[in-house]
């Protein structure tokens, strides 16, 4: 009664495939689901916390909003770009869906130049996250946000080596689904930062 | 066995990806106008920015999610609100508990 | 440099106890490899169990795991009951308080995380597709990765006994006591790497069973008809889902003050150590109710099948405990009433803590009610499951008596508090693992379990737990409070003796356990369970052969109605001869769980130990073994119809049912199938 494989035998149909599709995204939402109550832990940290300074700095002192701004005009960008990327992988149409995820990526890449650079002068003024609680939970909440972006990028980037070598499988087709729902999850989650943090901050 | 190729709904066609797109840009800049120009009231822009942060999320959910309550996109929509009353549960009793207790210690 | 803070100096050999214990299990575990080399069993491991993505079978290993966990959990609690008994009038008792409160904080852990976790986990995997006519989960193979997650975790907390130290915290590992500045040694990140990787697993479990009971039920067989421990099993996942991102989130925040420098909870710069307790809490109330909520589930199925009746109000069962989980959000603060958030805070959570009673009360009306009128068949998981409702129901008691914040202030950290929450797990959710052990052991394995050493071991437990733990409530009334090394106060001593000898009434239990399978095992052949089922179940787990053909299902069934079994033996349509058999699609084992828990246990020890060469090395281990399974494409199979038709013709046969005049003479009628006799 081996369960072990010894006759791999002929390839899922379409059928299957889909079925399995559906279920794979639907899995996936429920992991989204889970990496809400992640971040919303987070901001519960910040809610708390963002007014213990101790020596350190206020974030009305760090808070740059116009470099905000560009940094969510980046990731807005993204956020359509990816979805004309999933609109040419429904068509079939591979070389659109490569180009589009490449401009996604170029765009996320932007984002996180932008944060990285952020936080580099910020601890390099002085204003690192072992100075105070405040700094602690807005680098906690903040950086947690572009490891997400992060990983983002690098699962496009094997999709995109995906995509090119095998071409618009169906299972090229899931992946790229939930990858969807994890881009555009993360540009919701950025909706509550710049809100919370930033604008909330400067005021 | 059957192969209805389902889904329309959850596809989105260029035109909404443009729409949310549109609406995230000024539902985007209007509350950043309003604290970078400091011309409300403290209590108006908090309302301001949250209540624009709130509409453009649910922009977001319905025009790039494609969030639905037909017989397919229930399941996910259901899901995603049952999950946004746990986090305001948990948000708003955490900021409630912590506050009440720094300032019963005069943090 | 090369092994950061691991020196030679981590190994306790100076500590003879500890070294005690690490030879002993030692010992067995080179028996165990000993015996395995001896009946050449190592392919047969490999093949069938380390490497299968079978649901059944990974339900199996958790619960050994968990059996084993058990075993080292009470020993912890052996130790305690032994020195609280000796330590007294000045004595300092056998174990010094560096020791000591390592013991105490690993009984915590090692029963909640790992010994009540994997064994509702296995259970959950053993019955569940079962019960609702699936072939397997969602995700076979991200299921076999659970439990190797599992097994690291695990693998990370024993090590800690023989290199290093584990926490000294308690099991809830407050800050600042948890921080760096008060536990400078490896302890607390033994604690929290073991705590975030098993949280990763029970995770994607939860989300792979909420997928499977969505997507994968048997035709016709809608939400509400599910049977009612899947019901329950599906509420603690979404308890699960929505609540262990909590404890991530607060685990990782304090590895961030320690590793790091952070100031999330630290007592200076601003830290707050009481959002800790709050996120803890946020997590741990949920995580009380993920334990229990699948334990009510198996004594509804338990109940309802030995009374011979249907569960009274299957509604409003599934209702109630979604009421309980969903107000299981609303009620954590009652785990830290002192902390000083103030009358309003505190009336708020006292009153919703009380609520829950409400919902809790109506489940335990409905069993009552199922039993009454019943013909009540006193085996074994009915012993556990009315023995639960004495012993929870007094726990429940005095919860809603600690929810009265002015009592609490009183109470809080007393052992009366120590006695009310054993008194609800142990009533709670262990007697319902253990009747569900007992419950299910014959579909898992094909035989019974011995009926005799199963009532004495309830009774032992039983028995047992009234002198571990009501003398415990009494001293919580005389003011001793939760872990203290030794104690100074002659009136306390009595109900500490009393206490010891609950503990050993409970060892005496455990051992009962033990020789029971032994017996059982030697025995089985006298005792087969030849078709399936045994109890004259409800449900269609019951319906399988025992144990399960490895794909569940021949043919796929039809449902109809609640208790989706009994309606089949009520038409006549159990036991149906199909008339020809189709392919099965079934996914293949796979060895990429075992491989990212190797590399996960390899991370977790690098971080723990500050060998950051090895942690990356970890991490790259793990990513690659990932790429590796989504660029495999070999993944699954068919069973062809000739092996099917093998394997259910020699279940049919068994059973006694001619299948070649079965097949030419009524073709197209249904034929009822034997029913079985019931057995007391």
């Amino acid at each position: 009664m081996s369960t072990y494989v010894e006759h791999a035998h002929d390839a899922h149909d379409d059928h299957e495939h889909h079925d399995s599709g559906s279920q794979t995204v639907l899995g996936f939402w429920f992991y989204l689901m889970t990496d809400c109550i992640l971040f919303a832990t987070a901001f519960a940290a910040y809610a708390v916390l963002y007014r213990n300074i101790a020596t350190g700095v206020s974030g009305k002192e760090i808070f740059e909003l116009p470099y905000v701004l560009g940094e969510t005009a980046a990731l807005l960008l993204s956020s359509i770009t990816y979805g004309f990327a999933m609109i040419a992988g429904h068509k079939g149409n591979k070389s659109a869906v490569l180009g589009w995820l490449a401009v996604t990526f170029a765009c996320g890449a932007v984002f996180i130049g932008m944060e990285v650079n952020e936080f580099h002068h910020l601890i390099a003024e002085g204003h690192g996250p072992n100075v105070s609680a405040f700094l602690s939970s807005f680098f906690g909440l903040v950086g947690l946000h572009g490891l997400h972006v992060t990983a983002g990028l690098l699962w496009m980037a094997v999709m995109m080596f995906e995509v090119a070598k095998t071409g618009l499988t169906g299972r090229a087709m899931t992946r790229l689904n939930c990858l969807s729902l994890f881009w555009h999850f993360l540009d919701i989650v950025w909706i509550c930062v710049f809100t919370v943090v930033y604008l909330k901050g400067a005021m | 066995m059957s192969q209805a190729h389902e889904h329309a709904a959850d596809h989105g066609s260029v035109k909404s990806y443009l729409t949310g797109f549109v609406l995230a840009i000024i539902l985007t800049a209007i509350p950043f106008w309003m604290v970078m120009s400091g011309g409300f009231t403290k209590q108006a822009t908090v309302i301001g920015i949250f209540g624009f942060a709130i509409v453009q999320i649910i922009v977001h959910l319905k025009y790039f999610l494609h969030l639905n309550f037909t017989k397919e996109g229930k399941l996910n929509s259901f899901s995603f609100l049952f999950t946004a009353m746990i986090i305001v549960m948990l948000v708003g009793l955490s900021v409630w508990i912590i506050s009440t207790a720094d300032a019963l210690m005069l943090r | 440099m090369l092994l950061g803070k691991l020196t030679l100096d981590a190994i306790p050999y100076k500590e003879p106890i500890i070294v005690a214990a690490l030879s002993g299990a030692g010992l067995m575990g080179l028996l165990v490899m000993a015996l395995i080399t001896k009946f050449g069993k190592w392919g047969y491991l490999w093949k069938e169990w380390l490497t299968s993505v079978d649901h059944k079978k990974i339900g199996v290993m958790y619960i050994a795991v968990a059996m084993i966990m058990l075993l080292r959990g009470f020993a912890d609690a052996l130790m305690m009951r032994a020195q609280l008994a000796k330590a007294t009038d000045g004595h300092l008792g056998v174990f010094p308080p560096e020791h000591y409160d390592q013991i105490f904080t690993a009984h915590g852990v090692i029963m909640i995380i790992f010994m009540a976790m994997p064994f509702m986990t296995g259970l959950m995997n053993i019955v569940v597709p079962l019960q609702i006519g699936a072939r397997d989960v969602a995700f076979p193979f991200l299921n076999s990765l659970s439990f190797w997650l599992l097994v690291s975790a695990v693998i990370l907390v024993n090590l800690s006994l023989g290199v290093g130290n584990f926490a000294r915290t308690g099991w809830v590992a407050y800050p600042p006591l948890s921080e760096l500045g008060f536990s400078p040694d490896v302890g607390v990140d033994y604690y929290t790497w073991a705590l975030q990787i098993s949280g990763i697993g029970t995770t994607l479990t939860a989300i792979n069973f909420l997928v499977t009971i969505i997507k994968m039920r048997a035709p016709g067989m809608k939400l509400m008809q599910m049977p009612i421990f899947t019901w329950t099993c599906t509420w603690a996942n979404v308890l699960i889902v929505a609540s262990f991102p909590i404890l991530t989130g607060a685990l990782a925040m304090l590895s961030l003050d320690r590793y790091l420098d952070f100031h999330f909870f630290t007592a200076e710069a601003g830290g707050n150590a009481m959002m800790y307790l709050n996120l803890f809490w946020a997590w741990g109330h949920p995580e009380v109710y993920i334990l229990v909520l699948p334990a009510f589930g198996i004594f509804s199925e338990v109940i309802s099948t030995f009374s011979g009746k249907r569960l009274f109000g299957h509604t409003s069962m599934i209702i109630a405990s979604g009421v309980i989980s969903v107000l299981g959000f609303m009620v954590w603060l009652h785990h830290f009433f002192t902390m000083g958030s103030g009358a309003d805070v505190n009336a708020f959570f006292g009153i919703a803590t009380m609520v829950i009673s409400v919902p809790t009360g109506v489940k335990l009306f409905n069993w009552l009610f199922t039993m009454y009128q019943g013909r009540i068949r006193f085996t074994p998981p009915v012993l556990w499951t009315m023995g639960f409702m004495v012993t929870f129901s007094i726990g429940g008691m005095t919860g809603v008596l600690m929810a009265v914040p002015g009592a609490d202030f009183v109470l809080h950290n007393s052992l009366f508090l120590i006695a009310h929450f054993h008194n609800t797990i142990i009533g709670g959710a262990v007697f319902g693992y253990l009747a569900g052990f007992s419950y299910w052991f014959p579909k898992a394995f094909g035989f019974k379990l011995n009926e005799k050493l199963g009532k004495a071991a309830f009774w032992f437990w039983q028995t047992g737990f009234m002198f571990a733990f009501i003398p415990l409530y009494i001293l919580g009334f005389l003011g001793m409070t939760r872990r203290l090394n030794h104690t100074d106060n002659a009136a306390w001593d009595p109900w500490l003796y009393l206490a010891c000898v609950g503990a050993l009434l409970i060892a005496c239990g455990i051992g009962c356990q033990l020789l029971q399978l032994y017996v059982s095992i030697r025995d089985r052949k006298q005792n087969l369970d030849v078709t399936g089922d045994p109890w004259n179940g409800h449900t269609l787990e019951w319906s399988t052969s025992s144990p399960p053909p490895f794909y569940n299902f021949a043919t796929v069934p039809h449902v109809h109605d609640i208790d989706a079994f009994t309606d089949m033996k009520e038409k006549g349509e159990a036991y149906k001869v199909p008339h020809k058999y189709a392919p099965i699609h079934m996914p293949s084992n796979t060895a990429t769980g075992v491989y990212i828990g190797g590399f996960t246990t390899l991370l977790g020890f690098a971080l723990i130990w500050h060998i950051w060469w090895l942690a990356i090395v970890g991490l790259v281990g793990i990513i690659g073994a990932m790429l590796a399974r989504a660029y495999d494409n070999n993944l699954d199979y068919y069973v062809q119809p000739d092996e099917v038709e093998t394997i259910e013709r020699a279940h049919f046969e068994q059973m006694g049912i001619d299948v070649d005049n079965y097949a030419e003479r009524d073709a197209d009628k249904p034929r009822r199938g034997s029913r079985p006799t019931t057995t007391a």
